[in-house]
């Protein structure tokens, strides 16, 4: 099988540029951690108002963690628990989530944090909060009628 | 490719077997059409859905029709035209497993969409558990899949005769590749098949109570990706081997075309994860592996890439152009068989991009389930291989109708290629745009509570309503071609393109057709990727969900 002067210098130059590419989202993934949230706690979604640390939701301060607070969230069609929550401002926050019905998603608007919540799991990321202002926190996987009256609020403030 | 050429014509019983399956795709062009348009109305912010329709129904309607039923139906028939055109006309037995597979398709369709319309299953083309449909819904689904499979069995066995009739031959380039689309499907569905056998339709009859989300997301995945390749492949077929004898040039070379589609067939299906890279349950180490599997099929890519433009600039330099660019001139641009998927490959540039962003381990969170995914396969899906589609039945309908398509037609099809092209970069530049910024995608209308965020996105939803509209009025048009084609063009012979390999001297190695050893690999590939997360998912399943009806 013959190929092109061409296109070998084609291909080289592409497959290169590949193993550039992919060595960066490695060494982004695995060594600085960077990682999307893959969480792989279970928990009962039935259960989920009774179960620590989902039976209070909202910010928390933990001591003796890599973060600095917990940000505990419960979603149920078509809301969000709490419907509403004040972040200081540059505050290192672990955002744990999970669903008590269907899968519901979990955007917060503007930033990276963006996780899918499904019955029986729990989600989490990890993330700085470094800049003030309020942020529209909205369910971007479809979970019925009121998929698009599903949101909450985070407000960082000084 | 002196065999492949011994017979011009698709025999006229073929031929009604492939327009039942046209009429079929482009009925499902006017409905999901017109839902598209109310979409984008709606979600403009202007306009309300009369007699209490739901949204999320119209977008059922628009994603099943589209996404499943308008390619599932265009693709086998013009797959059983191109076997039937290269390696001659089916037996009957091979034709009348054609005819089964069209009429389970047909009956699945109707099943599916009686059950939407009745608004038993508004749980859009993706039905994610635990949203629970009726019975007949994914059972009209199944058909629809297995259907499909008896037409893929009609492409085998077409295909296996020819190779025992010719030992040691090379089969015809089309149906080469038409046999690899249709393995790769086959490979494929077996994944969606396999959660709605064992573990939807039970739990929708009653039979079981629960069932595991996770592994129902991931059985969906693991059809979901290589779903976008079977769409892909066939717009390839056209631009590899027919184009080049549309616009009057060769085919750059046959084995590489070859090796591109086997690449396509090994990558295409062990890489599911990139589609639930935020969701958890998964290990991230294994998301990072089939992400990488998925970047492996960039290498085909820029080999199409290469060949067709190696293509286009042998043939305007064969026609005496000079310069760097001189050869663009010499492309036969009044040809709307060779302009409209001409605009599809153009925007594959900014659709694979988009893909590379999508697919990325990290970058993926910034725009996962936001509108930028929808602007993203309104690039792939409903330009490219739309485009090219649409381009394949300006001359297979009048082929098969024994009619030719007129200058009138051709123009108007020029115009509804640069409608489509003008209408798609509104809307889909306005959903990348949106999307970047936050909007959700599969949203009805909303101002979440007044939040300043999403008022920022209301004049990118009007501009997606302006784009969307253009859209529909490209498809009337499309319509009225395809009407016009198929039932009112003057009678006469419409050529059926076929290339011609540059080097008519280089044979294609046999080794492209030792299927045991490519779907070996396929399989192996699969069990590395797959194994071991799906053992952590079933070991480690929390009780599993009840159904829920929330529409
Ligand atoms: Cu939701
Ligand atoms: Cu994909």
């Amino acid at each position: 099988m013959h190929m092109h002067k061409f296109e070998k210098i084609w291909l080289i130059f592409g497959v290169g540029a590949l193993l550039v590419f992919l060595s960066v989202l490695g060494v982004s993934a695995f060594y600085l951690g960077n990682q999307p949230p893959s969480c792989l706690a279970t928990i009962d979604q039935e259960k989920v108002d009774t179960l620590p640390p989902f039976n209070e939701p909202g910010l928390k301060k933990v001591e003796g963690k890599d973060w600095d607070y917990e940000l505990i969230f419960v979603a149920a069609a078509f809301a969000y628990t709490p419907g509403e929550v004040e972040v200081p401002l540059g505050a290192k926050v672990k955002v744990i989530a999970t669903t008590k019905d269907v899968i519901h998603g979990f955007q917060v608007a503007g930033t990276n944090i963006n996780m899918m919540l499904e019955p029986g799991y729990i989600s989490e990321y990890v993330t700085t909060f470094d800049k003030a202002g309020e942020y529209l926190i909205l369910c971007n996987e479809y979970c019925g009628m009121g998929h698009h009256m599903m949101t909450s609020k985070i407000e960082v403030v000084e | 490719m002196g065999i492949a050429t011994e017979k011009l014509n698709v025999d006229r019983r073929d031929g009604r077997l492939v327009m039942a399956h046209f009429y079929v795709a482009f009925i499902a062009l006017a409905v999901g059409g017109l839902a598209g348009l109310l979409q984008v109305l709606v979600r403009s912010g202007k306009f309300e859905l009369p007699l209490g329709i739901g949204y999320y129904q119209v977008l059922t309607v628009h994603g099943v029709v589209l996404g499943l039923v308008l390619t599932t139906f265009f693709i086998m028939g013009f797959q059983i035209a191109a076997v039937s055109r290269t390696s001659g006309t089916l037996t009957n037995k091979q034709r009348v497993i054609g005819w089964i597979g069209f009429w389970l398709m047909t009956a699945g369709t109707i099943m599916a969409a009686v059950m939407i319309l009745l608004n038993e299953a508004t749980v859009l083309y993706t039905f994610y558990a635990p949203l629970q449909a009726h019975a007949i819904y994914y059972l009209g689904l199944t058909f629809v899949v297995v259907g499909s499979w008896f037409d893929g069995a009609a492409i085998i066995l077409a295909y296996s005769k020819w190779r025992k009739a010719h030992p040691g031959t090379p089969s015809p380039l089309l149906t080469f590749m038409a046999v690899v689309n249709t393995l790769m499907w086959i490979v494929a569905t077996i994944g969606v098949a396999t959660t709605v056998l064992f573990q939807l339709l039970p739990w929708s009859l009653g039979l079981v109570d629960r069932v595991d989300v996770l592994l129902s997301r991931t059985l969906f995945w693991y059809f979901g990706h290589p779903l976008v390749y079977f769409w892909l492949l066939p717009a390839y077929m056209c631009w590899y081997a027919i184009i080049p004898k549309i616009i009057g040039g060769k085919i750059f070379s046959d084995s590489l075309a070859r090796l591109s589609f086997i690449l396509f067939l090994l990558f295409s299906i062990p890489v599911g994860f990139h589609h639930q890279l935020t969701e958890p349950g998964i290990d991230p180490a294994w998301k990072f592996l089939q992400v990488v599997l998925t970047f492996l099929v960039i290498i085909p890519s820029l080999m199409t890439a290469f060949s067709l433009f190696a293509t286009f600039e042998s043939f305007g330099r064969s026609r005496g152009a000079r310069g760097l660019f001189g050869w663009v001139r010499e492309l036969p641009w009044g040809d709307a068989r060779f302009s409209v998927p001409f605009i599809g490959m153009l925007s594959f540039i900014p659709a694979g991009a988009g893909g590379i962003i999508n697919a990325s381990h990290q970058m993926n969170q910034v725009v996962h389930n936001t509108i930028w995914v929808t602007g993203h396969f309104h690039l792939t899906l409903a330009t490219a291989v739309i485009l090219t589609f649409f381009g394949i039945s300006y001359w297979l309908v009048p082929h098969l109708t024994g009619r030719k398509l007129t200058k009138a037609m051709n123009k108007l099809a020029i115009i509804q290629g640069v409608l489509w092209a003008i209408g798609m970069t509104f809307m889909s530049g306005a959903m990348h745009a949106a999307g970047l910024l936050g909007a959700p995608r599969r949203s009805s209308f909303s101002e979440y509570g007044g939040a300043p965020q999403a008022a920022e996105w209301i004049p990118y939803q009007i501009a997606q309503a302006v784009g969307g509209s253009i859209l529909f009025l490209a498809i009337i048009l499309m319509l009225y071609i395809f009407i016009n084609l198929a039932f009112f063009a003057p009678k006469g012979e419409q050529d059926f393109p076929v290339g011609e390999v540059a080097d008519e001297a280089e044979k294609a190695p046999m080794v492209f057709e030792n299927w045991k050893l490519w779907l070996g690999i396929t399989v192996v590939l699969i069990l590395f990727a797959y194994t071991i997360p799906l053992i952590d998912m079933i070991e480690n399943a929390p009780i599993g969900s009840k159904g829920y009806k929330l529409w």
